[in-house]
């Protein structure tokens, strides 16, 4: 008999690129036991999923290449089995889910046909499968599975999906699930659904379960021991309270200082005088969907005021709808005392400067085809009238060194950056305008732990040092909890709760809200555990 | 002065890079040699060699190619008139490149001005503009052809509006999916926040992305439409003899085919080497223009495409 259920023994991978090999990992070993939760925690680059790609032999070779180590499946070599072997054992007894349910599921085929495939594909007859197939769904939870099992993926919610895969993970019973990062895109309230889930099923299967992810929080919540890599190599590993008490590597004590949502909230300001932006009754319907129903709410000058709500809530509508990105139906934007809604286009376009915007998603938000210096001088191709050209060389090196960024990067195109490099192009850009106001519509949430704080810091001082107002729009609440001054909570395109950051974190006073605080996952193993008894104990997240 | 030195040098550094991009990739780099070639043939051959390619020599009728004894211009045959095909292909390279370069740029330029209307704008033109290049597409290319070239002179001018005409819907429907795909990105949101107009937001953000489609369909629309000349030529509604074109030149030499394959075999390989240099210079330029891929190029070309 094997000592572990699975375990992996310095595996290092080499990836060949073009600009030479890459060491994915290096020297990797941990192990796995039945009935046990373990957690690779890591930021993206970090070589996470690299192992677990080896397991499930999903390296493609070339250009990647196994070079040393040993992938023990209960006492035998996976390096060293046939094709034949390993596919009998992928599915089977190793199942896997994966971040984004959407595209894992085979949108032309119904949810019942591919989770029943995967037994066909280990030889179970037809009607077994079938029944079987049933019983897991109801098992993750979908509501009536029989008329479940006939519809297409599309006809699902993100947190159904991601049950739809768990119940196809757990088709043949496996003795291993790996996880990779499930929950990243989903929802917190169902986040903590889906984890609770993941729980259950492994006490009543005893199933060992590996869990990739770069949340501190969803280790704290779940995981029974955590393995902390870095650039490929294995920093620390052990009991998953022990590591957060009590961090060895400085890597990891980094990257739980880094974790939000630990400092004080901000004092409360004084809310007198002339707001700089006031938000009227607005309106916006696509079709016979109203994501916003008249909402009101009003910012001040040298204020950051956020918007926390699930997807759906009229978020982003909202920031799109202000901007004029989308015509709103109804509904008054006053900007310094003029409605911006019914501006003519040509004083419009003057405001345009006043009020900029950050997108989530650097990467697709700066021109691929474009050089730092062109993304960051066209505001000025723009708007000349706020920088003579002979100056703009000399402006665009100013705002890089202000977002921490290297005067000679200018000539450099955005695929060469990280992606927090980039975020900080984006904002290199938005001031280049000189805005009153900047709405960050999720800006840090594509960003690893360490480099959102470092984003959250820099838009911090340039508020201070700039006085500008924010409006940040967010799902993730501890964000929120160190960065406003004044939380607006939104739900189904209504505010559900409005108020100063300590009241709305401290005192919150509708149910909604205060599911919604339960359901966010603290790093502190102790507290998560505490903060999950509340949970269950007032039934705020029905599992 | 000093102005106009550095923009200079900065100029003939821009060359020099592309210079280099291109030795980087060998076939790209013979590719833009015989197109250089098929260039100087069209603009100087038929000022030196017209005479020569219409002479006819009886003696010499479908004389086989590489022999010598009647002439260098005689290296690679004679037609079933006894006239040298050399010079022939040199000369018809003018009118072969004039209709088909013609036909392409038209089609390109009027296809996707339309299309980026077509997919930026939610107005009515957008429909309009759409209903015309379903009434192009479902009109047979080939009867159109015919009745505009039996009703007006059948030149080089005409044919090219014919060909122009008919291939215009494929630019226009690639161009209108992709501008619509490319409008909703990112960087085109970030673009409008900014205040930047429409025409900015058309030229400098949406036009680069869809770009590389389009030359890649023009370089193989190329080749499409060098075929279609030399069989509306065929029909005798295209070029019309004495003038020449590859086209034309393949088809004369279809019926001696089993005796004679040189008649239509080399106007046939410099048709092949012709769009097959394009193609390639394409995927070259692809991958120049493009700075996320550029790199391929940059350390020395080992692994391209």
């Amino acid at each position: 008999m094997a000592e572990h259920l699975l375990e992996v023994r310095n595996l290092s991978v080499d990836f060949h690129t073009a600009a030479g090999t890459v060491n994915a990992v290096r020297d990797v070993s941990w192990h796995l036991d039945r009935g046990e939760t373990l957690a690779i925690l890591g930021e993206s680059g970090s070589g996470k999923s690299v192992s677990a790609s080896a397991i499930m032999n999903l390296i493609d070779m070339p250009p990647g290449e196994i070079t040393s180590g040993q992938i023990l499946f209960d006492g035998d070599d996976v390096l060293r089995m046939t094709v034949a072997q390993r596919r009998a054992l992928n599915g089977k007894r190793i199942a896997m889910i994966f971040q984004d349910p959407l595209s894992h599921l085979n949108p032309v085929y119904t949810v019942g046909w591919q989770i029943c495939e995967t037994m066909h594909v280990h030889h179970m007859p037809d009607d077994q499968a079938r029944a079987r197939t049933q019983e897991l769904l109801r098992r993750v939870g979908i509501t009536d599975p029989a008329a479940a099992m006939a519809k297409y993926p599309h006809e699902f919610s993100g947190g159904q999906r991601q049950r739809l895969m768990i119940a196809m993970a757990l088709a043949m019973k496996p003795d291993i699930l790996i996880a990779d990062e499930p929950t990243t895109a989903l929802d917190v309230t169902v986040q903590a659904q889906v984890l609770a889930l993941l729980q259950e099923l492994q006490q009543e299967t005893g199933m060992g379960l590996l869990l990739i992810t770069h949340d501190l929080g969803v280790v704290a919540e779940i995981a029974d021991r955590v393995v902390v890599m870095n650039q490929g190599v294995v920093v620390e590993s052990g009991n998953a309270a022990e590591v957060y008490r009590n961090p060895q590597h400085p890597y990891t004590r980094r990257l739980i200082d880094a974790a939000p949502g630990k400092g004080d909230t901000r004092e409360e300001r004084d809310r007198q005088g002339e707001p700089l932006l006031r938000v009227e009754g607005l309106q916006k319907s696509y079709g016979g969907f109203h994501a916003l129903k008249g909402t009101s709410f009003t910012i001040m000058p040298g204020e950051t005021v956020a918007i926390v709500g699930e997807s759906g809530s009229g978020k982003s509508t909202m920031a799109r709808a202000i901007l004029r990105l989308d015509e709103p139906d109804g509904g008054k934007v006053v900007w310094k005392g003029r409605d911006l809604l019914a501006m003519p286009p040509k004083e419009l376009f003057a405001i345009r400067r006043d009020i900029q915007m950050v997108f989530q998603d650097p990467t697709q938000s700066l021109n691929p085809r474009m050089t730092v210096f062109q993304i960051i001088a066209e505001a000025w191709i723009v708007h000349p009238d706020i920088l003579p050209k002979a100056r703009w060389k000399e402006r665009v090196a100013e705002l890089l060194v202000q977002v921490g960024l290297h005067p000679d990067m200018a000539r450099r195109y955005p695929h060469q950056f990280s992606g927090g490099q980039r975020q900080r192009i984006a904002i290199a850009r938005t001031l280049a305008l000189k805005p009153r106001l900047i709405i960050c519509d999720e800006a840090v949430s594509a960003l690893d732990v360490s480099i959102q704080a470092q984003v959250i810091e820099l838009l911090d001082g340039l508020r201070r040092e700039l006085g500008l107002s924010y409006l940040f729009i967010a799902h993730d609440l501890p964000v929120v909890r160190d960065f406003a001054d004044r939380v607006i909570v939104m739900k189904s395109g209504e505010i559900v709760e409005e108020g100063p950051t300590g009241q709305i974190f401290d005192r919150p006073r509708q149910p909604y809200t205060r599911a919604l605080l339960a359901a966010s996952l603290d790093p502190d193993p102790v507290v998560q555990a505490a903060r999950r008894a509340t949970r269950q104990s007032e039934g705020l997240v029905p599992a | 002065m000093i102005q106009t030195n550095s923009s200079l040098a900065k100029e003939r550094g821009r060359l020099a890079t592309v210079l280099r991009l291109l030795w980087a990739d060998k076939f790209a780099c013979f590719a833009a040699l015989v197109l250089l070639t098929v260039v100087l043939c069209a603009v100087l051959g038929p000022i030196w060699l017209s005479d020569e390619a219409t002479r006819q020599n009886l003696r010499g009728r479908n004389a086989p190619p590489f022999e010598l004894e009647r002439g260098l211009m005689y290296i690679l045959g004679a037609d079933q008139l006894g006239r040298p095909l050399l010079p022939r292909m040199i000369v018809a390279a003018r009118n072969t490149m004039a209709v088909a370069a013609g036909a392409v740029i038209c089609s390109m330029v009027i296809g996707s001005a339309l299309g980026l209307v077509a997919g930026y704008t939610r107005s009515r033109w957008s429909q309009v503009i759409m209903r015309l290049g379903d009434v192009i597409m479902s009109f047979p290319s080939l009867l159109l052809a015919v009745i505009v070239l039996y009703m007006l002179e059948p030149s080089v001018a005409n044919i090219v509006l014919v060909l122009a005409i008919t291939r215009i819907p494929i630019y226009l429907r690639t161009t209108r999916a992709e501008v619509l795909e490319v409008r909703e990105r990112m960087f085109v949101q970030a673009a409008r926040v900014m205040g930047t107009s429409d025409r900015r937001i058309v030229f400098r953000h949406i036009l680069p992305v869809v770009m590389p489609t389009l030359i890649t369909i023009a370089t193989l629309d190329f080749a499409f439409v060098m075929l279609a000349e030399s069989s509306l030529s065929f029909l005798g509604i295209g070029i019309q003899p004495p003038e020449i074109t590859w086209g034309l030149m393949v088809s004369q030499g279809r019926p001696y085919l089993t005796n004679a394959w040189w008649l239509s075999f080399w106007p046939g390989l410099a048709l092949i080497l012709t769009t097959l240099s394009l193609n390639l210079l394409s995927a070259w330029m692809r991958i120049a223009l493009d700075p996320v891929q550029r790199w391929r190029l940059e350390m020395g070309g080992r692994k391209n495409g």
